[in-house]
């Protein structure tokens, strides 16, 4: 059962949450939705820092909660790091590391202090005091002092949204270590499209305390039917692995099963997993492949379905020949003007790509 | 003229056993009225603010008839073979409690209140079990509080005259501290006596009161976040 699973109800006043899912036991699963949606209640519910009257909450083969069972927080082996850092102010940084570590029995630490002292680049900071740490250094020490308890969930909520943009920039490339570095499965909130598609393998999108939609980010993101897809920066996500590098003009190539992808030359080893992301507004489409045009990448793809988002404009979800999902949006003259409808079979031009992990 | 220390030294001995006191009984209530949202509540709040309105013969009166022989606490005691409360110091140090009690629990549950839940919430998230969060989170980030219930409830505990006089009485060496023993001088026209003796207690209480004042001031620069 590597599986997470988790059926809680309750009612708060007015609001009522009624959530229900279950994730695979590995990599991120996105809980998303906008603020009110229930996210930081689902989260705080499996953490055990609330009571739900009826609940279920199992994390592989350990049941942390159900009718008659209710493990309180301190006993749940997880990690979790909250929206601001929440640091000790009366420790300091080595000692607000240490809390956690020093209370996991030694034979259950299976992260080393200084893997994760390395992984977050904190090494020089271990003797200052909290007081002194700027917002994106002390939500690294939230991070690694979580993960040092060895959990076997992590819990993050909407760990950069009190961080600026630059703060948030250069702590995702550590998020996304972490993910690679460790096997912890974790629950991400956060309301933000673009750190989803960043982040998470999963998505559970939460509308006034309800699960509307699950499945895998690449799908959930793209999908017409959600207001993800709505947004001015609709995106969809493809997977692949690094295939080649073009040395002469300075491009890497990713392969995937239903087209080959060129990005920017980057230093990345063959063979690795390689995610990116494409704006719908970069992909247009053509009915033959064209040899004539400056565009590199031109993918096969069949259109699955549209959708008008405004009087002038649409957007057309494509799926590629290995199943991936690509989303394209064009203005309705065009869609008309080429006679685009379901089935058919086209050319996605792709203009711009951006390498996410 | 020969000075009495007796008098100084048993005020001590009352305020410092009664602080003690205080503070082990105080903050588990203090923690229950910070924490708890029953409708009870606002009733414990109350009858542990009674001490600050009410006039301390009012107190010492019915404490005494409660310790007395006839009284359910002296019954009690009775049965124990401990003997009746009033006018020893043990008595004393009972009525002592009871008096200062809201100047221990009200700083005391300010500090908790202000603390808020969150330290609590990420500490038990780092596997600390409640009795670990209390002593590793709570009492030092709430450790101006406990400076100043410790202060108020020693320095309102010297001062205090009323309920002394009704349950203690005037014993020489038991029951007469400070307070009583200026009360008596001034009865007895010895006002250099009493001079002395008042002279201390403001010069000790206005010592205590800054040396609070300036600990806190430090305290709460060092916590800014």
């Amino acid at each position: 059962m590597s599986s997470i699973e988790i059926r809680l109800r309750s009612q708060l006043g007015d609001f009522s949450l009624d959530v229900s899912f279950e994730t695979p036991a590995r990599g991120v699963t996105a809980l998303f939705g906008r603020s009110g949606s229930g996210k930081t209640s689902v989260l705080r519910a499996v953490a055990g820092l609330v009571k739900t009257p009826q609940g279920l909450v199992r994390v592989n083969d350990e049941v942390w909660q159900d009718e008659n069972r209710f493990r309180p927080a301190h006993r749940r082996p997880l990690g979790y790091v909250f929206q601001e850092a929440s640091l000790f102010p009366h420790l300091s940084v080595r000692r607000n590391l240490e809390y956690g570590w020093r209370r996991v029995p030694e034979q259950e630490r299976q992260i080393p202090f200084h893997d994760v002292v390395e992984l977050l680049g904190i090494g020089t900071l271990l003797q200052r005091t909290t007081q002194s740490l700027s917002g994106g250094e002390r939500q690294r020490i939230a991070i690694a002092r979580a993960l040092l308890t060895s959990p076997r969930l992590l819990l993050m909520d909407e760990p950069l949204s009190a961080l600026d943009h630059g703060a948030k920039q250069t702590i995702l490339p550590y998020l996304e270590s972490l993910h690679d570095e460790f096997t912890i499965p974790s629950l991400y909130v956060s309301h933000d499209p673009n750190e989803v598609a960043r982040l998470a393998d999963r998505m559970v999108v939460l509308e006034q305390g309800k699960v509307i939609a699950e499945g895998d980010a690449a799908t959930i993101l793209t999908r017409l039917d959600l207001p993800l897809a709505g947004y001015d920066d609709a995106a969809s996500l493809l997977e692949g692995t690094v295939s080649s590098h073009d040395h002469t003009y300075h491009l890497t190539w990713i392969s995937t099963h239903g087209g080959r992808i060129a990005i920017a030359r980057e230093d990345l080893p063959v063979g690795r997993r390689a995610r990116v992301q494409i704006q719908a507004r970069d992909v247009s489409l053509s009915l033959r492949a064209h040899s004539d045009t400056s565009i590199i990448n031109i993918l096969p793809a069949k259109v699955i379905d549209t959708h008008d988002i405004s009087q002038t404009q649409m957007l057309v979800r494509l799926e590629m020949d290995d199943g991936q999902t690509l989303l394209s949006r064009i203005t309705r003259r065009s869609a008309l003007g080429m006679g685009i409808r379901e089935g058919m079979h086209l050319y996605a031009q792709v203009k711009s790509v951006a390498l996410l992990s | 003229m020969i000075f009495d220390w007796q008098p100084v030294w048993l005020t001590l001995k009352l305020a410092g056993v009664s602080t003690l006191i205080l503070l082990v009984i105080g903050t588990p209530i203090a923690w229950w009225l910070a924490r708890s949202t029953t409708w009870y509540k606002q009733i414990i709040s109350a009858v542990v603010a009674l001490p600050l309105v009410l006039p301390p013969t009012v107190l010492g009166f019915y404490l005494l008839i409660m310790l007395g022989p006839e009284g359910p606490v002296g019954r009690l005691t009775q049965s124990l073979g401990l003997g009746t409360l009033p006018f020893t110091f043990g008595g004393l140090v009972v009525a002592s409690v009871i008096y200062s009690m809201p100047f221990v629990v009200q700083p005391l549950q300010n500090a908790f209140q202000s603390l808020g839940q969150r330290p609590v919430e990420v500490a038990s998230t780092l596997r600390a079990s409640p009795w670990d969060r209390f002593m590793t989170v709570v009492i030092p980030l709430a450790r101006p509080g406990f400076l100043t219930a410790a202060v108020l409830s020693f320095a309102h505990t010297i001062g205090e005259f009323g309920v002394v006089l009704m349950i203690g009485g005037n014993i020489p060496g038991v029951t007469k501290v400070l307070s009583v023993a200026i009360y008596d001088h001034v009865e007895t026209l010895e006002y250099g006596q009493a001079h002395l003796l008042a002279a201390g207690l403001l010069a000790f209480s206005f010592a205590v009161l800054l040396t609070l004042y300036l600990l806190n001031g430090r305290l709460n620069r060092n916590h800014q976040p």
